[in-house]
């Protein structure tokens, strides 16, 4: 049992440490995670369950879950109570966090190289970078749209796939569900718990 | 046969109609008809669940050699399209491009099925008559799904038609005419948009599973990532629209 403490406990600080290990600059702290990623993603030794704690642990600690869940309700977000609004944030991150990890277990080992930024604003720094599947398919473009208003912690708010980028996409179709039900932010936090639980 | 019906009288006057009868002022992000779109659209998730995927999922065990040579094949064909619209939309660097691409490709490159263009430097853009309209600043029209062709806008729509008078490939092919002593079929013409249908869906096999179990609502975030799509391409840029601004929390 003792022996079974320690490693946990271990185990907890590794991941702690391995967390608050990347840089604050946003070219070097997407290389830094990113590279991390693919190594423990890529990890024959860690089993699914694995890579989904840690998929979440980083998702928890470095992606602006909050803004982006905000950003997804669009004009909604000024006109909701704060219950309301309180209800789709929770609902939104688990969401979130069952929608990345669904299409990143799976993930096959592949080859990322920052090609450089690009500092939009003192709020936002857009990192590009290239991933080079190991299977031989094409180079995809990906942009990182980095919130850097607290410089000691960057935060992921978005990735452009090639140019389309997730939060929009994921906006939209929120906005498609809330137009065919009268805006009734209660039926967009139903479909979220729905995806959940299924 | 039937098919081949299909494609060339039924659809475009389906796309005729569409064109005629929707606002030039709506946006894209308006539907045209969102009932009968929704309708299609589940026609074409039917029709990929049966055909298109099993097919695309089949290819994507040939060997690598086979596809690259497919894909290579079919993107130098659609090169002949890309050319006009390169010329329609003043870009003479990509009319340069274009033709030099096709021309290596379809020589050195051994009809298409090896790309040494793009070792020299030689990066076409795929280039439509959707998009030069756009470029020339006509707006999207409403959105719109057609059958088996997927997500439209308006303008994209007749710009499908269009494409079929602009293209020397359907010239020479679906319009009977010769270019260069050179001549085919419409067998020819849909068996190449066939098989670049194939290439595409089995290239995207696994972003379309992953996108289809992590959707609220499929027909939405399809919307969404055409739109985003074409938009790009219109610019051929990728750069990041910021729509975050509000958000500095």
């Amino acid at each position: 049992m003792k022996k079974i403490c320690i490693f946990s406990f271990s185990l907890l600080l590794f991941s702690y440490s391995s967390l608050l290990a990347y840089s604050t600059v946003p070219k070097d702290f997407v290389n830094e995670l990113v590279s991390e990623a693919i190594s423990k993603l890529a990890d024959k030794n860690l089993n699914k369950d694995q890579k989904s704690a840690f998929i979440e642990n980083v998702a928890l600690e470095y992606v602006d879950i909050n803004a982006l869940g905000l950003y997804t309700l669009g004009e909604l977000r000024k006109s909701s109570s704060e219950d309301d609004i309180s209800n789709y944030q929770n609902a939104f991150e688990k969401y979130f966090l069952k929608s990345l990890t669904s299409r990143l277990t799976d993930y096959s080992s592949s080859k990322f190289e920052v090609l450089g930024y690009d500092k939009k604003s003192a709020n936002y720094t857009i990192v590009n970078s290239i991933v080079t599947p190991s299977d031989g398919g094409p180079k995809i473009k990906i942009d990182w749209r980095i919130y850097t208003k607290n410089s000691d912690r960057p935060l992921i708010r978005d990735l452009i796939v090639e140019g389309l980028s997730l939060a929009r996409t994921q906006k939209e179709e929120f906005s498609s569900i809330l137009n065919s039900n009268n805006n009734n932010i209660k039926i967009l936090i139903n479909k979220l718990n729905e995806f959940v639980k299924n | 046969m039937k098919a081949i019906k299909f494609f060339k009288v039924i659809l475009p006057i389906f796309i005729i109609l569409i064109v005629c009868f929707t606002s030039p002022n709506a946006k894209a992000t308006e539907e045209c008809f969102e009932r009968v779109s929704r309708s299609i659209f589940k026609f074409n998730m039917a029709f990929d669940r049966t055909v298109l995927r099993p097919i695309a999922k089949g290819y994507n065990k040939l060997p690598d050699p086979v596809k690259n040579g497919t894909s290579n094949f079919t993107s130098n064909i659609a090169t002949l399209l890309s050319i006009p619209n390169s010329l329609l939309q003043g870009n003479i660097k990509q009319v340069g491009h274009s033709t030099g691409s096709f021309l290596v490709n379809t020589t050195v490159g051994i009809f298409g099925v090896l790309n040494p263009a793009e070792k020299i430097g030689l990066k076409p853009l795929k280039e439509d008559v959707g998009q030069t309209l756009g470029a020339y600043g006509v707006g999207p029209g409403c959105y719109l799904v057609l059958p088996i062709l997927g997500p439209s806008t308006a303008r994209d729509s007749f710009g499908l038609i269009a494409d079929t008078f602009v293209d020397p490939f359907a010239h020479i092919t679906i319009r009977d005419h010769e270019l260069f002593g050179v001549s085919g079929n419409e067998i020819d013409y849909f068996s190449v948009k066939g098989a670049t249908a194939v290439d595409f869906r089995a290239d995207n096999d696994q972003n379309f599973e992953s996108l289809e179990k992590n959707s609220l609502d499929l027909y939405s975030s399809l919307k969404s990532v055409y739109l985003q799509d074409r938009e790009n391409k219109i610019k051929n840029s990728i750069e990041d629209q910021d729509e975050w601004g509000s958000l500095d929390n």
